[in-house]
């Protein structure tokens, strides 16, 4: 199989306007992999499917991976009293949910190649499009990250809840997810307990 | 206190993530099917779905016209709970995935981290791996064609045959690991404990009496006249069906797709086996019982070789770090052929004591993907042989 850069000029050679960058990973199983804008991402899927030399014709995994809002202390040069001075300053790095695709080919027995897409934020702008259409084996492994991330997938034929209840509010694999205290092991559920239950009554969880 | 799954009267989701059970039949749906249809709930208490599995079936008289499945009642979050904790504390729960094949699910999460962290596998601890891996084979497709004829309804006999020989097999993991299931057994880069004396000869003794055992239980089976009318042609998967919908393992070469990855990936050190990979040709039930039979026979060829050639020598690297083990950031993916289909475990590390992320590829979850597929226009006692003949393992499906 062509490395993965090599990969990458072909897939912009056959998309133009798709943005695709290169994330390498450090540890020694060097799989690296590419991160597609949302946009293009299922033109991007489409070719790497249909080029003959390539024929990922097998979506074996998908995945969600959450990252949380973070800080980053960053140096940077200021001018005070007309003095340049090198300040530390606290940088808010917004969080995102990413979907992770890992392709490899029946046909040609040969892979990974691994996909990522990020989508804008976790609050609101959480859709990223399904590639459902394009391999139905990430049917139910995009509703699984549906139900535990959250991920919206625009275009999926069935997007339910996979493992959780409807109705359940949450997103349990989230970092941010606080499960809620065991009541059930509670001998007498008394005033301070049912307080602290109450909250996830509300979020529609178990109680 | 309103506990279980029962007790939230809230509404649908947040608003954009809305989450209607879009299965219930619709009144106009009721109308299109000339009134005369019917929806039934199969499961999650029913014997033949072997666990707590449901499935949602519209059926017109005796033919399916809608299926789906419903997962979760045995869902609890294992990857979560695996996040929670070290790397070396999520083993001994990886064999709860898959109850039935335990060593599989271990190997295949030590490969994972392995593969993160570039670790070498001692020689013997090789073999080791590959002889349980290929008795975890044994015993599983030795019971999953037990549970078959159970579905099918030959009561009793074949899966208590099943059942005897897989006792055989797990005495022998609990010679070796302590324990018949849930065996705990490998390390990262290597094996807990080396061999009891002896252990290598009852395996030996259990690898030459295998074939009579499926000489036996074929002579009762495979030529069967009613087995036959119940599976041939019955929930035929089509080849690009298959590799489109990602299923693996068994039910892949069924449909005659080429594809092992104990030949296609080579871990650890299965090019040195010469075997055979069965396929099949219709792609239906009696091609997924017979290609598990075959397997068998090439499972135990692998044995005897690996039997033959089993070097002495450590099992694990004697300084090896298993406590405060903490890979360098990065991320993997290793994936087994297991018996079910391909296990894979994706891992990502911060540098921390914890995984960043782990997830289980689980292949019982993706082979239900065409459940529906290939019970459409079948009887609803079809639904249940075909259930049956994807084998799934409710532990992971539902983690």
């Amino acid at each position: 199989m062509e490395t993965l850069e090599q990969i990458r000029m072909r897939v912009l050679a056959a998309c133009p306007e798709a943005v695709v960058d290169l994330v390498l990973n450090p540890a020694p199983s060097a799989q690296h992999s590419l991160r597609v804008d949302r946009d293009h991402l299922a033109t991007v899927a489409l070719f790497l499917r249909e080029d003959p030399s390539l024929r990922m014709d097998y979506c074996s995994n998908v995945t969600g991976v959450d990252w949380p809002d973070r800080t980053e202390k960053v140096k940077v040069k200021k001018t005070v009293d007309g003095v340049e001075k090198e300040v530390e300053e606290t940088r808010g790095i917004p969080g995102c949910l990413e979907v992770v695709y890992h392709l490899y080919s029946v046909a040609l027995k040969h892979g990974p190649v691994i996909l990522r897409v990020r989508t804008l934020d976790r609050a609101q702008e959480v859709a990223v499009p399904s590639l459902t259409p394009v391999w139905r084996g990430c049917e139910l492994q995009e509703r699984e990250i549906f139900d535990l991330f959250g991920v919206r997938f625009d275009g999926h034929p069935d997007l339910r809840r996979l493992l959780m209840w409807e109705g359940f509010k949450d997103h349990p694999m989230r970092k941010d997810y606080v499960d809620p205290d065991d009541f059930e092991y509670e001998p007498t559920p008394h005033d301070r307990v049912l307080e602290r239950a109450k909250p996830y009554q509300d979020r529609g969880g178990t109680a | 206190m309103s506990g279980g799954n029962g007790g939230s009267t809230q509404g649908s989701g947040s608003p954009g993530l809305s989450a209607v059970d879009r299965f219930a039949l619709l009144p106009q749906e009721m109308e299109d099917g000339g009134g005369s249809w019917l929806e039934i709930s199969m499961g999650p208490q029913h014997p033949s779905t072997h666990g707590v599995f449901r499935m949602d079936v519209v059926l017109e008289g005796e033919t399916v016209v809608k299926l789906k499945p419903v997962f979760g009642y045995l869902h609890r979050n294992h990857e979560k709970i695996a996040e929670g904790t070290s790397y070396l504390s999520s083993m001994p729960y990886t064999d709860r995935l898959d109850y039935f094949c335990s060593l599989t699910n271990n190997w295949a999460y030590a490969l994972a981290v392995e593969t993160l962290v570039g670790l070498q596998v001692p020689e013997r601890a090789e073999y080791l791996r590959v002889i349980t891996a290929e008795l975890t084979r044994l015993q599983n497709h030795t019971c999953l064609a037990g549970f078959l004829m159970q579905d099918m309804g030959a009561s009793g006999t074949p899966l208590m045959y099943g059942f005897r020989e897989r006792e055989f097999i797990l005495d022998l993991f609990e010679s070796l690991t302590g324990a018949r299931m849930m065996c705990n057994y490998m390390r990262f880069g290597g094996c807990r404990c080396d061999t009891p004396a002896g252990w290598l000869d009852q395996v030996r003794t259990v690898v030459t009496d295998y074939p009579q055992f499926l000489d036996e239980f074929e002579n009762l089976l495979t030529g069967n006249e009613i087995l036959m009318s119940r599976t041939q042609g019955v929930g035929v998967l089509t080849k690009e069906l298959a590799v489109n919908a990602s299923i693996s393992g068994p039910c892949l070469r069924a449909a005659g797709v080429d594809y092992d990855l104990r030949k296609v990936d080579g871990y650890g050190i299965y090019p040195r086996f010469p075997f055979r990979v069965p396929l099949g040709d219709h792609g239906d039930t009696y091609d997924r019982y017979m290609l598990r039979i075959l397997e068998m026979r090439e499972s135990l060829k692998i044995l005897e070789q690996a039997l033959k050639e089993i070097p002495e020598g450590p099992v694990i690297d004697p300084k090896a770090k298993l406590r405060g083990f903490r890979p360098k950031p990065g991320e993997a993916y290793g994936r087994i052929e297991g018996p079910k289909g391909e296990l894979g475990f994706y891992l990502i590390s911060d540098g921390g004591a914890n995984p960043y992320r782990y997830r289980v590829r689980p292949p019982s979850l993706i082979n239900l993907t065409v459940l529906e597929d290939l019970c459409l226009g079948h009887n609803v006692a079809d639904t249940v042989i075909i259930l049956g003949s994807i084998d799934i393992v409710l532990g992971e499906v539902d983690r």
